[in-house]
């Protein structure tokens, strides 16, 4: 199996080289997001006597810096793209080999990440240069950082799963798919940091994949975290990641069954 | 437990189609009256492939051939009928069946599209856990087989459809299948393509004893691989046997191909197909083909006189014209 995983891993990497003027540019355009939110809390914080719950213009730079690679590292398969797939017959072509197509899009978009971190690095240093990012982690925080970002991969890959396995049933879920992405959004920590969300909302998000996946690795990383509240950060993640494989593989068996009733 | 490679006992396939009239007030009533139209794809299927077979499987767009292939390939779920290939039941798409099957269609394609194909044969390799050695020889032989070496380094895009497909083949025998299931590997390929295609296939079987069931539009691939065929319509076997029995048996004409000393007008003994001078092609009806031959040569002096087979693939269009609800027939 990893021999497999590295295979596709290294096919990735030699695809995603081939676009990396692309790739360059897809993430430049990423960054207009992060920039703006960053603009506009540290003016919000120099407006109010320099800090907004605890965050400096230093630490919302940083924030928003870390938010840069952890925004990349959560693109995995679309679920707008299973349909495109079922039509392409790709999905086919996937059941006839005897191996798990999750593992074929874990591994692909994996080999990918490692192409987006080192085009992420010079992008990560100017706009360091630009904003001043208050960012001193200690090597437990890197470590944990390190492992959070492929926690928060795994994780969000297994949801979009879930979330493209409707197709398998009907094509018309796009309006599910968006309310989806807007939860995500607002609970998340893409939008804001999470310790700025009112308390319903961070409640709200306790029982919700999505901190998972953005928020706790970009905090483990600024150091707003515990050593504690690092490791049960992880330990999270890994019940996330089995909750989620747990319902794709539930999911799975009964939309292969549905597929091979209806056809591809 | 089957001694057959591929096993088929009644095997039926029913889709559930919804179905409306066009127009609004139609979609409207749509919404709660929902109608759905059953469409028997497969009906009542049955058939064996000994191991190291070829057979053809032939019918028109729409008989059940694709729909056969994905139920023998797991792809598919049965409505009904038994299915066994290797001993399996590829409806559980177990790993050890998907290893040991191939379903090569035409017109799909799962190389990658930006990379050298050598780069897609090492993912097969990794997918099918094939030995390196083993890899590597067959990989080598494959390419020579088909004459691809200046090709393999070229990424996928730049290939011609024809030098595609020919990697496609490959690709999918790196992990030496025993059965391969060939969905119109010909398709849109120039003659000379389609010849390197089916010598491959032929050699294929040859050396490695694999069972073949193929569907062609192409009647030269059937008469290259299959002395055997089972011929489909509307879902229903209507032919299984020998290629040579299906035109024995449906042929309605044969063609005289006649040299005459003199020209003359023969439409008298049947329809002329081509006259051109003193040579001439006329169809006659099967049975009276001996008669109307002896009446020829009685009262013309005629300096070449051949009897010949219609082309398959007008045979092939009469069994189609044959009514489909006629018990299935072997030869």
């Amino acid at each position: 199996m990893l021999d497999y995983y590295w295979t596709m891993a290294r096919t990735a990497i030699i695809t995603q080289f081939q676009y990396r003027t692309a790739n360059y540019f897809y993430m430049i355009g990423m960054i207009a997001e992060p920039v703006i939110y960053l603009v506009v809390w540290s003016t919000i914080a120099t407006a109010q006597g320099g800090e907004v719950g605890g965050f400096t213009p230093g630490a919302f730079a940083a924030y928003y810096i870390v938010w840069t690679l952890v925004r990349n590292m959560n693109i995995v398969f679309t679920p707008y793209g299973w349909e495109w797939r079922i039509k392409r017959g790709e999905l086919s072509a996937a059941l006839l080999r005897p191996i798990h197509p999750l593992h074929q899009d874990l591994a692909y978009f994996g080999g990918w990440k490692l192409v987006v971190i080192v085009l992420w690095l010079p992008i990560a240093a100017i706009l360091a240069l630009i904003f001043q990012p208050t960012l001193n982690p200690t090597p437990l925080e890197i470590g944990v950082f390190a492992i959070a970002i492929w926690g928060a991969y795994l994780i969000r890959s297994m949801f979009l799963w879930l979330l493209g396995m409707i197709t398998f049933w009907t094509t018309r879920v796009s309006a599910l798919y968006e309310l989806y992405f807007a939860v995500e959004l607002l609970l998340s920590g893409r939008l804001v940091p999470m310790s700025l969300l009112p308390p319903w909302a961070r409640d709200l998000a306790l029982f919700m994949p999505f901190q998972w996946t953005f928020g706790f690795p970009i905090e483990a990383l600024v150091g707003t975290l515990s050593t504690t509240e690092l490791l049960t950060g992880l330990a999270i993640q890994v019940l996330w990641i089995l909750i989620g494989l747990g319902l794709v593989q539930l999911v799975w068996r009964a939309g292969v069954r549905r597929y091979g009733a209806v056809g591809g | 437990m089957h001694t057959s490679a591929i096993h088929v006992n009644g095997l039926t396939k029913v889709y559930h189609v919804p179905e409306r009239q066009a127009g609004l007030l139609a979609a409207m009533r749509s919404l709660v009256q929902r109608k759905v139209r059953e469409v028997h794809a497969v009906e009542n299927v049955s058939f064996s492939l000994a191991p190291g077979e070829i057979v053809g499987f032939l019918g028109p767009n729409g008989a059940g051939k694709t729909t056969t292939l994905k139920m023998l390939s797991g792809l598919l779920f049965p409505s009904g009928g038994e299915v066994s290939v290797l001993g399996h039941v590829p409806s559980r798409r177990e790993a050890a069946y998907l290893k040991q099957i191939t379903l090569v269609m035409g017109n799909r394609n799962q190389l990658q599209w930006d990379l050298p194909a050598l780069d897609s044969f090492e993912l097969q390799r990794a997918i099918y856990r094939i030995p390196t050695d083993q890899f590597q020889t067959t990989r080598d032989e494959f390419i020579e087989m088909m004459e691809v070496g200046d090709l393999v380094r070229k990424p996928v895009r730049n290939l011609s459809l024809g030098e595609r497909m020919k990697m496609e083949i490959i690709g999918a025998l790196l992990h030496r299948p025993q059965v391969l299931f060939l969905d119109e590997p010909t398709l849109g390929l120039d003659v000379t393509m389609q010849r390197r295609i089916r010598s491959f296939v032929a050699d294929y079987n040859r050396r490695h004893g694999a069972t073949v069931m193929l569907t062609s539009h192409y009647m030269a691939d059937v008469e290259a691989l299959c002395r055997r065929v089972i011929v489909i319509h509307h879902g229903k076997v209507l032919y299984d046997g020998a290629l040579s029995g299906l035109v024995d048996r449906f042929a309605a004409y044969r063609q005289l191909g006649i040299t005459l000393a003199e020209p003359a007008d023969l439409g008298e003994y049947g329809e002329v197909v081509s006259a051109e001078g003193s040579k001439v092609v006329l169809r006659v009806p099967r049975a009276e083909a001996s008669r109307i031959t002896a009446r020829l040569l009685a009262n013309y002096a005629l300096t070449d006189l051949t009897i010949e087979e219609p082309p398959i693939d007008d045979v092939i269009a009469q069994v189609f014209a044959t009514e489909a609800d006629q018990p299935a027939m072997s030869g």
